[in-house]
């Protein structure tokens, strides 16, 4: 039906597989979300659905804009609001709303959050870079080196990888598998680590999601009918 | 949190007997062999307990031929299926890392009573 969800990153821990091996998982809490808004190529431009995500707490003070487009929707106004794409041939309405089971487990998903902010990093940390001796006199411990030697080419090049402000980014994921999805607790886990602190927003879509397919519940009866349709003509 | 417990409610070994660091233990584990599976016992004296919840792991220490031989378990892995309490030892501290410098008589520990 629908791409995606908006989640929320609870911890990591550890689970055992049948051999007995541990795996990482991260527990996620996804969903519920509603549908605030629903986008149409006539009207916006591009198709997708506006979703909130539906929390115990909304946004605590709300500005007139968003109080007006939640009322819409008849919710309290979110924290978080986000485009997904969606199968177009489904039927979605604004209001309806959206559970974890729309995963299943084994399926893969891409995660969305927003990485720890580092601060001001240096080079070893930001890029990896091995450094220098940290004894026998060496003077030269984390610095970057030499970044444009004075004949050629006399300049610094473009894209030089130095010292500057890392994490905080918008980082993505991709194909985790999910270990459980559970209706009931609005409970995703994953195997693997994604980013950002505990308690920070994720976006969670669906690995393989073809947003022009035939949803998938409503292809056995609608062959159905067209075969009915096809019998009919030949009679 | 409380979605977090729920993960790990359900990894957690219930069936295993209560067990303090300095207790002489025989841990029962799960061998595989190919196809076949069998029950090694290790049995050893808890020198250290780690971490709770999914993660929990102890380390067990025993003297093999005259070599220390210390195996870290996690607490609640499939592969254990059963722990024994031969023996609880009189012990003063969480870690007894010490054992490792000491050898013969004076690496015993003393009955708890």
């Amino acid at each position: 039906m629908v791409e995606g969800l908006i989640g929320r990153k609870i911890g990591i821990t550890q689970n055992f597989d049948e051999q007995g091996n541990v795996f990482p998982v991260t527990v996620i809490q996804a969903g519920p979300c509603m549908i605030f808004q629903k986008k149409t190529g006539k009207k916006d431009g591009y198709s997708s659905i506006q979703i909130g995500f539906i929390e115990e707490k909304g946004r605590k003070k709300p500005n007139k804009p968003l109080t007006g487009h939640s009322e819409k929707a008849g919710v309290p106004p979110p924290k978080i609001l986000r485009e997904f794409r969606f199968i177009e041939q489904a039927e979605v309405k604004v209001g309806d709303q959206f559970f974890v089971d729309i995963f299943e487990k084994g399926e893969k998903v891409h995660i969305t959050g927003r990485s720890k902010g580092k601060g001001f990093a240096g080079v070893i940390k930001r890029w990896g870079y091995h450094g220098g001796k940290a004894s026998h006199g060496s003077m030269f411990h984390r610095r970057p080196g030499s970044i444009g030697a004075s004949a050629y080419p006399s300049r610094v090049f473009k894209g030089k990888k130095l010292p500057g402000h890392l994490g905080d980014n918008k980082v993505t994921v991709r194909n985790l598998t999910v270990v459980r999805a559970d209706k009931e607790n609005n409970l995703l886990v994953v195997k693997g680590a994604i980013p950002g602190a505990n308690g920070g927003y994720l976006l969670i879509k669906k690995a393989n999601f073809e947003p022009t397919a035939v949803p998938a519940k409503s292809t056995p009866s609608d062959e159905k009918k067209t075969e009915d349709k096809k019998t009919e003509d030949k009679k | 949190m409380s979605l977090m417990n729920l993960v790990e409610e359900e990894q957690l070994n219930k069936n295993l007997d209560p067990f303090k660091v300095g207790d002489t233990l025989k841990v029962h584990v799960i061998i595989r062999e190919g196809n076949k599976e069998r029950i090694q016992i290790f049995r050893g004296d808890v020198i250290a307990k780690r971490r709770t919840g999914a993660g929990a792991t102890f380390t067990v220490r025993k003297i093999s031929f005259g070599v220390g031989v210390e195996r870290v378990f996690p607490l609640h892995s499939k592969m254990i299926k059963k722990i024994e309490v031969v023996r609880h030892g009189k012990v003063r501290r969480a870690k007894l890392y010490y054992l490792r410098h000491l050898k013969g008589k004076a690496a015993r520990l003393k009955e708890a009573r």
